[in-house]
């Protein structure tokens, strides 16, 4: 449905999006992951056509964006990080202006009315713009990319501003467009993006440093079925005492935590799993044990590791091919000596 | 373009800005048909004529935020992502303000039929004399909407476009300043208020009508390369 290949944009001697290369399926739900200026927002800006590329190529259902913007643009709606509004209008009026912008062919009247219901914009339909709030005026730039039904969604943030009942209420939403829409979503909040999302591309400084689903990030990540125990005891014997466990190969502890307790991580030898024979040796050894969890990375571990993390760690991580940050580094010096 | 286009017109109602730039027409429309009615020599072309320095002074005001306040307010984002092409874009936004300028002539017609009720008149004349100056008012919302264009403020746009119109003004007595002969020539042909007065006469000369279309298309294709540059830097 979508696919982008090469893709470059540099502003003036800023480079702010390099190479970057993905397809996204019909159906998916893809998150753009990245801190503040990561380059997401240029991503999407390009997807839809607002920017030009300054190499690569985006084709959006088969259709480039420089080529036939007109048909590649016919199937996106995009939600802009700021929502997009004429504030002097009133709420139908302007869905109404985007509805005849993009020559939608639908029957005016329940199509505008069947989008303001989905997002919950009925009851405001006859206020200005300017005099709604901001979760309002987001769910209303949300309804103006939803005119039209494009196959293709964009949303830059969709849910900065709303009060929580309402982010769960677009979650929702998402999730059910998501079985009939493709739908690249950003965001910096990590639960959302876990919350909706099948897979999810990481960028940072202008790079995809990771494209894959949730789980198997934290898993490529985490080191491998290492656990964290929490026992009220005695730091170094019990350090020596989880050490005799069968197939457990070094113990070390985090310190301590509350009352007389301390966390141990406890990584096995050759990715045995542990956990029954080191519950048993816990038990037995007549300590208490508070907490005992396996030691993967949630999201937001990832994403900290990973947008921290220098380019030779990420290779190591993730097993990238060498040679593609190669070539870009090649690129750069030419382009520099010019 | 039509959607735009009705936008961009109701959003000049929606605002004060279509109320006062009317009413600064329409009052010295009024002031000037009375004065001149009274005299007992009634001459609507001549009163059509004269509005071409209240164009120059209202005409910034109509076109300070066709595309700054778009850009301002991140709009664009909406239009320039919508399967539109970005000449409808501003066709659209270019017709909505000529549309408003038209509108200011209205009551010439009135003027026109009650003079006419009087005495004889060339209805040609009057015809030839609104045609003029509507494309004069054609090529200075052209200009203004590409000044709004370049920036994010309305403000600047419109003080901007009033310097470039007050020079525009001025243009006919500097090239009767210029002794080279050639130079003087091209700057009174770029004297647009000197060129709106030769729709004054009996005559229509295609070349006048030519040139001004020409005129406002250049400074349309300005604005939507502008526009394009934009997403280009």
């Amino acid at each position: 449905m979508i696919s982008v290949t090469g893709l470059t944009k540099r502003y003036g001697s800023h480079l702010a999006v390099k190479d970057v290369n993905f397809n996204i399926e019909k159906g998916e739900i893809i998150g753009f992951l990245g801190p503040n200026g990561a380059g997401k927002s240029t991503i999407m800006n390009i997807l839809t056509g607002y920017l030009s590329t300054t190499q690569g190529k985006v084709e959006i259902d088969g259709y480039d964006i420089t080529e036939f913007p007109e048909e590649a643009k016919k199937r996106i709606g995009y939600l802009p990080e700021i929502p997009p509004l004429y504030t002097d209008m009133k709420v139908r009026e302007y869905l109404n202006f985007i509805y005849d912008l993009k020559k939608v062919k639908f029957p005016k009247k329940p199509h505008i009315d069947e989008i303001m219901r989905l997002v919950k914009i009925d009851n405001v339909s006859g206020r200005l713009i300017k005099n709604l709030s901001k979760g309002y005026r987001q769910r209303v730039g949300f309804a103006s990319a939803l005119v039209g039904n494009p196959d293709v969604l964009i949303l830059d943030e969709p849910t900065v501003g709303l009060d929580p009942k309402q982010i769960i209420e677009i979650r929702n939403l998402i999730t059910k467009l998501g079985k009939h829409h493709t739908i690249i979503l950003s965001s910096h909040i990590l639960s959302e993006i876990q919350a909706v999302c099948k897979r999810i591309i990481i960028i940072n400084k202008g790079k995809i440093i990771a494209d894959d689903t949730p789980e198997a990030l934290s898993a490529k990540l985490s080191s491998d079925n290492s656990l964290v125990a929490r026992i009220v005891c005695d730091e170094a014997k019990m350090i020596e005492v989880l050490k005799t466990v069968k197939d457990v190969g070094n113990v070390s502890s985090l310190g301590k935590v509350e009352g007389g307790a301390y966390d141990f991580v406890i990584e096995p030898l050759d990715n045995a799993d542990v956990r029954a024979a080191v519950y048993n040796k816990i038990v037995a050894s007549g300590k208490t044990l508070l907490s005992f969890t396996s030691n993967t990375l949630s999201l937001e571990q990832v994403f900290l590791k990973l947008t921290e993390a220098d380019e030779s760690q990420l290779d190591l991580w993730l097993g990238n091919a060498k040679e593609t940050t190669d070539e870009i580094e090649l690129e750069e010096n030419e382009e520099g000596e010019e | 373009m039509s959607a735009i286009f009705k936008r961009e017109f109701k959003a000049y109602f929606n605002t004060p800005i279509g109320y006062i730039v009317l009413a600064a027409f329409y009052f010295f429309l009024g002031y000037f048909f009375s004065a001149i009615y009274s005299n007992g020599a009634p001459n609507v072309e001549m009163i059509v004529t004269s509005m071409s320095t209240v164009a120059i002074f209202t005409l910034p005001v109509l076109t300070m935020r066709l595309m700054s306040e778009d850009r301002r307010q991140k709009v664009d984002q909406a239009l320039i992502t919508a399967p539109v092409k970005l000449t409808s874009i501003v066709l659209g936004k270019f017709f909505a303000a000529f549309a408003v300028f038209a509108l200011a002539f209205a009551p010439t017609v009135i003027f026109e039929i009650i003079v006419a009720a009087k005495v004889s008149v060339n209805v040609f004349t009057y015809i030839y004399s609104l045609i003029g100056m509507l494309l004069l008012g054609g090529v200075l919302i052209a200009i203004g909407m590409f000044i709004s264009c370049l920036t994010e403020s309305p403000a600047i746009s419109a003080i901007l476009t009033l310097v470039i119109n007050i020079f525009i003004l001025c243009m006919s007595s500097f090239a009767s300043m210029i002794s080279v002969s050639w130079i003087s020539t091209v700057v009174e042909k770029a004297a647009f208020l000197s060129v709106a007065e030769n729709f004054s006469g009996s005559v229509l000369k295609v070349t006048d009508i030519i040139y001004f279309v020409s005129i406002i298309a250049a400074f349309v294709f300005l604005s939507v390369r502008s526009l394009e540059k934009r997403r280009w830097s």
